[in-house]
């Protein structure tokens, strides 16, 4: 684990509002007897929505959730791909860059991206707003190019795309500072 | 012609996602048959249907059934392989955001056959909001009687649940998509011993494909004789491919087993052609993972043969002239598109997802992607084309689990078929970094 990691204590103390302690129980119970650490996938993405990031505090909160060894949430979170163990930008940007999305133009389309915010891949913009990540398929080849943002699958997308959809999540992050 | 459409008949019904629409257009007939049968005649049925698993590897799902092993006082379950991320595969995505339901009765039927009394779909944590479509099905199922304790008076429990992943294309392999499901990295296991046997936290149990499970309340309803029937030989019934690349009309097409390739690619029914007036230059039939076929070999054999979409056809000719329907994940290459920056990405595909337990998969895939990247990029030797052949050589067949088959294989197929074009690039790289292979429809005389 990076020691950047470790020092952030950006989620000292976190815990889950009542409705997601609800959702949490109900989670674990889709398990047999003592098998409930199975709800952990669902219930890190729950911990990365809330918190933004998955630090070693959410990590463990979540580790005292399930009544299991921290290292064994360490381990899982480090498996998978959809987790971010860094702080990132309000709006990930998860582009895909697999063969067929570069068949439709992917990597122009990242380029463009790029340009725009005036970052490489893996960077977030000057205002914390966006992070520009490449991932791999995700099951739209055929609606190409495409990234995900959060839950949403954005399909199809041009340059005039994605200005308008940048623009709008500007305006939407103003107005809610 | 119009193809016989089985999953997708009633996907453009208005509310088929939801429980009235879906029930009012035949939905859970087949529970309703099903609990009146015995599990052993419903794996009969299937038997008899020659369905084949449609995540891949096409291995007769009534078999399969019957290897699950029961022994006494030990649950068993099914599990439904939703993680398709197979690169070009996005079929179950379809079937499972506008017919849900289609899955659900499906899972019923399976589940009842197989004696498990919980199930579970996992599904890949990209698609969160299906998992929401899902959910919603399953608690419309709940409502009407369909799941739960007694299910319609017959005696049987089942509970159905949604495990979505996190991002990982390994777990797609049946025993990583168990380690997944029970909290764990999704590292694969050692076979034997096979799921049937020991699978979910130590139980027998089944994996199968979101489509192969959305097919069995079909084939419980008209009968596995009439669903034989329908397609060629041992291809039977109907197949989703999800189609992408240069064509005019991306997109998911239900195909009855055996029409041509030709007719696929070409008429509007389906892929509508090439794209903006280009020619083909490639294809992959079956999702990343099997041999990239050149233009003259997709729409005819290499004993000129029109090429048909079934197992069989698209095999033909093995890896020397043939390919595999694989998962259905159909990606067409036009004339625009460079086959040494193909291989390339898809090798770094491979070299992500690999989960680094076997050396020769861990090492040989960021190898293959090294090699891939200098030639692309100007650099090559004409020795690292072979280089790369023996690399993907030394990974086939030396892992635990077929991912690094599946690395190797079209790295191999690449250079079988379009070495040439990778000659090129390696000799005039300057030529290479500005255009496209201009030679590429002088193709070589296929050798054996
Ligand atoms: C690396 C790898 C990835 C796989 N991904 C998937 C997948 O996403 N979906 C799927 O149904 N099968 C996938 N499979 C095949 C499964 O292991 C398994 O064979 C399949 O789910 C069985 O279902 P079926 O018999 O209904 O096809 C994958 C296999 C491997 C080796
Ligand atoms: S072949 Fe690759 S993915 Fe499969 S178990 Fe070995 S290292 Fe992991
Ligand atoms: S290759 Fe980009 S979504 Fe499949």
């Amino acid at each position: 684990m990076e020691s950047s990691i470790k020092n952030n204590p950006a989620h000292v103390g976190c815990t889950f509002s009542a409705d997601r302690l609800t959702e949490v129980d109900r989670l674990m119970k889709q398990y047999p007897e003592g098998k409930h650490k199975s709800a952990i996938l669902r219930i890190l993405h729950m911990g990365q929505k809330d918190f933004g990031w998955l630090s070693v505090e959410v990590m463990d909160y979540v580790a005292s959730l399930l009544n299991i060894q921290p290292i064994e949430v360490y381990e899982v979170a480090t498996f998978y791909s959809m987790y971010h163990l860094k702080p990132v930008g309000k709006y990930v940007f998860e582009f895909c860059q697999t063969g067929p999305c570069c068949t439709r133009g992917a990597e122009k389309t990242i380029d463009y991206i790029k340009n725009k915010l005036n970052i490489e891949v893996g960077g977030t913009s000057a205002d914390g707003l966006f992070t520009l990540k490449t991932v791999e398929c995700l099951g739209a080849c055929g609606y190409a190019p495409m990234m995900q943002v959060g839950d949403v699958f954005f399909e199809h997308l041009n340059e005039e795309k994605i200005d308008t959809l940048i623009e709008n999540w500007r305006k939407e992050a103003a107005s809610k500072n | 012609m119009a193809g016989k459409k089985i999953l997708l008949a009633n996907d453009h019904v208005e509310g088929i996602r939801y429980y009235d629409a879906y029930r009012k257009h035949g939905g859970y007939t087949s529970v309703e048959k099903a609990l009146k049968m015995t599990s052993d005649d419903i794996v009969e049925e299937v038997k008899k249907s020659g369905l084949r698993g449609r995540g891949g590897a096409g291995f007769p799902t009534g078999m399969k059934w019957s290897f699950l092993a029961k022994p006494e006082g030990v649950p068993r379950y099914l599990l439904c392989n939703a993680d398709e991320s197979e690169p070009g595969t996005f079929k179950d995505r379809y079937l499972m955001e506008y017919m849900p339901h289609s899955l659900v009765e499906g899972m019923i039927v399976s589940s009842f056959a197989l004696g498990a009394n919980t199930s579970y779909i996992y599904i890949r944590g990209e698609y969160m909001w299906i998992v929401s479509i899902l959910e919603e099905a399953i608690a419309e199922a709940y409502k009407n009687g369909w799941l739960g304790k007694n299910i319609q008076g017959s005696g049987y429990d089942l509970d159905l649940y949604v495990t979505p992943g996190a991002g990982a294309y390994i777990c797609g392999e049946e025993t990583a998509l168990i380690e997944s499901l029970e909290g764990k990295r999704g590292n694969p296991r050692m076979k034997p011993p096979f799921p049937a046997i020991k699978g979910l936290w130590g139980c027998p149990t089944v994996v199968n494909n979101v489509e192969t499970i959305a097919t069995v309340p079909h084939i419980i309803n008209m009968g596995g004789d009439a669903y034989a029937g329908i397609g060629v030989g041992r291809s039977t019934g109907t197949k989703l491919i999800s189609a992408c690349g240069n064509i005019r009309k991306p997109g998911v097409y239900e195909i009855e087993m055996g029409i041509s390739v030709e007719e696929f690619i070409y008429s509007d029914e389906y892929c509508g052609g090439i794209a903006d007036g280009k020619k083909l230059k490639a294809m992959i039939a079956g999702g990343s993972s099997v041999p990239i076929l050149p233009h003259n070999l997709i729409t005819k054999t290499a004993a000129g043969e029109p090429r048909l979409m079934t197992y069989e056809s698209l095999a033909d000719g093995g890896f020397i002239s043939g390919t595999m329907l694989g998962s259905g994940g159909f990606i067409i290459y036009d004339e625009d598109q460079c086959i040494v920056h193909n291989t390339y990405t898809l090798a770094r595909f491979y070299h992500h997802e690999s989960c680094g337990q076997c050396s020769p998969c861990r090492e040989g895939t960021g190898w293959m992607e090294k090699v891939l990247h200098r030639i692309e990029n100007g650099h090559g030797k004409m020795s690292d084309i072979d280089l790369l052949v023996d690399v993907a050589k030394k990974i086939e067949g030396n892992t635990i689990c077929p991912l690094g088959d599946a690395a190797a294989w079209p790295v191999a197929a690449a250079i079988r078929h379009f070495r040439d074009e990778f000659e090129w690039h390696i000799q005039e790289p300057e030529a290479a970094q500005r255009g496209n292979y201009p030679h590429w429809e002088n193709r070589p005389e296929v050798v054996a």
